[in-house]
């Protein structure tokens, strides 16, 4: 009985000073607000749209053109003769486009046996929480490559779609938390022409990669692809990249086996060996520029605010 | 018999906690802005939130906002995701709320057409961390419709939102925030 008097006091205490609290329209708005209608995505889950070579499951925002510059040494165990590596250099530059939401396109040209490439990346499904959860997000990457390199047999008779080469890709990724997130990438490269009969033209193989934080602007990436019908004197790429974010920059260092920077060459005709000291020095410069104002359209916007 | 008096108390409690319907107004479209560009901006760095919860008590002068974070939109994708990530922590930190009162409530005829500066204070929570604030506002009453706005400056230190020397020149210590809310009258 004591105890519920003193329930009771405390209760009605409560109620005498409850209404006016603060903290009690905290509670209201919160009720008001209710669970958002909105999906959280998962955002972030990378700093760029390359891990260190292949891609990573981000795609560029809507009506943003993103210039990338990948540049990449030679390797390291060429001696001082070639300044270790720095001496050659090789690399890709590129426009890539976010068309959408969704759908994202990219064009460029590789020194690497001076080829052209493009490519298209979807999503499929986002990491998402609230009225669905969503553990993983799924993207959609098809890319296409031409090698104009002078063929080694002018005399025989070759054709031009010899040089085509085409991936196409998944990308399985989850942000874990704030500073870790992971992806597993299967992967099919199509070689229109191989050197020797016994070669295979469809190239299975699987990726994996992660990103470990170091700081907020800061992160270590790795990221590795294994073959499963690798062909022989191929080496599995495997590579590693610091990246460092600065506002609209994104400078991703990078040490790799792999000469190349896109997806067929560096996943079925990369030779270098890490143990042997075929590390190859490079950087990935990303800057983005953006073209449309995605608050001038298709928001729920009456209007932007005044300038 | 314990339990009935103990039902009792919780109930009168309860009651008493949802306040009279007549005197509680709310929108969901407040309109929050805040401009965080430095005094000779490199970029602009400003952004909108259009889906502000707001409620105002005209008895009380209790008057609260509250926001998602990330219902914020920057002009650039790559500064929206940067404020998420790296300014505001906005998975850790979802909401931004301010709750208080209107200091002098006597000064406002909600059921007479007209402009009123009112003096607002309470506590602000931003990215975690609560502060308290004041600000001059304006209630509008049209046509029996009521209209709030008001605009203040935080300082990001106060909120320990981290600004790096790199970006130092590029983004103001000083943010300035405005707000303006559209009520009506809420039922239930």
């Amino acid at each position: 009985m004591k105890q519920s008097l003193i329930t009771l006091i405390y209760i009605t205490f409560f109620h005498l000073i409850g209404v006016a609290q603060p903290d009690d329209l905290t509670k209201m708005m919160e009720e008001e607000m209710g669970a958002s209608n909105e999906p959280d995505y998962a955002s972030a889950t990378f700093k760029t749209t390359r891990l260190v070579n292949g891609h990573t499951n981000e795609q560029v925002a809507p009506g943003v053109l993103d210039f990338r510059i990948g540049h990449r040494f030679g390797a390291f165990n060429t001696g001082i003769y070639n300044f270790f590596g720095l001496d050659q250099a090789s690399m890709r530059m590129a426009f890539e486009y976010g068309i959408n939401d969704w759908l994202m396109i990219g064009a460029g040209r590789s020194t690497y046996q001076k080829t052209y490439d493009g490519f298209v990346k979807a999503k499929i499904i986002r990491q998402q929480k609230g009225k669905r959860n969503i553990p993983i997000s799924i993207n959609y990457l098809g890319a296409m490559a031409v090698k104009t390199l002078k063929f080694s047999n002018p005399e025989n008779t070759n054709f031009y779609t010899s040089n085509f080469f085409y991936t196409h890709q998944l990308i399985i990724a989850r942000k874990f938390s704030e500073s870790f997130s992971f992806q597993v990438l299967p992967t099919l490269v199509h070689r229109n022409l191989v050197e020797k009969i016994t070669d295979e033209h469809d190239i299975y193989s699987i990726g994996v990669g992660g990103r470990m934080k170091l700081s907020k602007r800061t992160c270590v990436n790795v990221e590795y692809f294994y073959q499963i019908n690798k062909p022989r004197d191929v080496i599995n790429s495997l590579a590693i990249a610091f990246d460092i974010e600065t506002g609209g920059h994104v400078f991703q260092l990078a040490f790799t086996n792999a000469a190349a920077m896109i997806e067929h060459a560096f996943i079925t005709q990369t030779t270098g060996r890490w143990d042997k000291g075929d590390i190859i020095g490079g950087f990935n410069l990303s800057r983005v520029f953006t073209l449309k104002d995605p608050r001038k359209k298709g928001t729920k916007n009456e209007d932007a605010p005044s300038k | 018999m314990k339990k009935s008096i103990l039902f009792f108390a919780a109930f009168t409690a309860f009651v008493s906690l949802n306040v009279n319907a007549q005197d509680q107004y709310f929108t969901k479209t407040a309109k929050i802005n805040f401009d965080a560009s430095p005094a000779e901006p490199i970029e602009v760095i400003d952004a909108v939130n259009n889906e502000g919860t707001s409620l105002l008590n005209v008895k009380t002068g209790d008057i609260g906002f509250m926001l998602l974070v990330k219902s914020f939109r920057f002009e650039r994708a790559l500064m929206e995701e940067h404020f998420n990530e790296n300014y505001m922590e906005s998975t850790k930190f979802p909401k931004g709320d301010f709750s208080g009162k209107i200091d002098n409530l006597s000064a406002v005829n909600f059921t007479k057409d007209g402009t009123y500066k009112v003096k607002v204070s309470g506590k602000l929570t931003i990215h975690g961390i609560t502060q308290p604030t004041t600000a001059d506002g304006v209630i509008t009453v049209k046509n029996g419709k009521i209209s709030a706005s008001s605009s203040f400056s935080i300082k990001l230190a106060d909120y320990k939102i981290d600004r790096p020397k790199v970006v130092a020149n590029k983004i103001n210590e000083t943010v300035k925030i405005t707000v303006a809310a559209n009520y009506e009258l809420k039922k239930k």
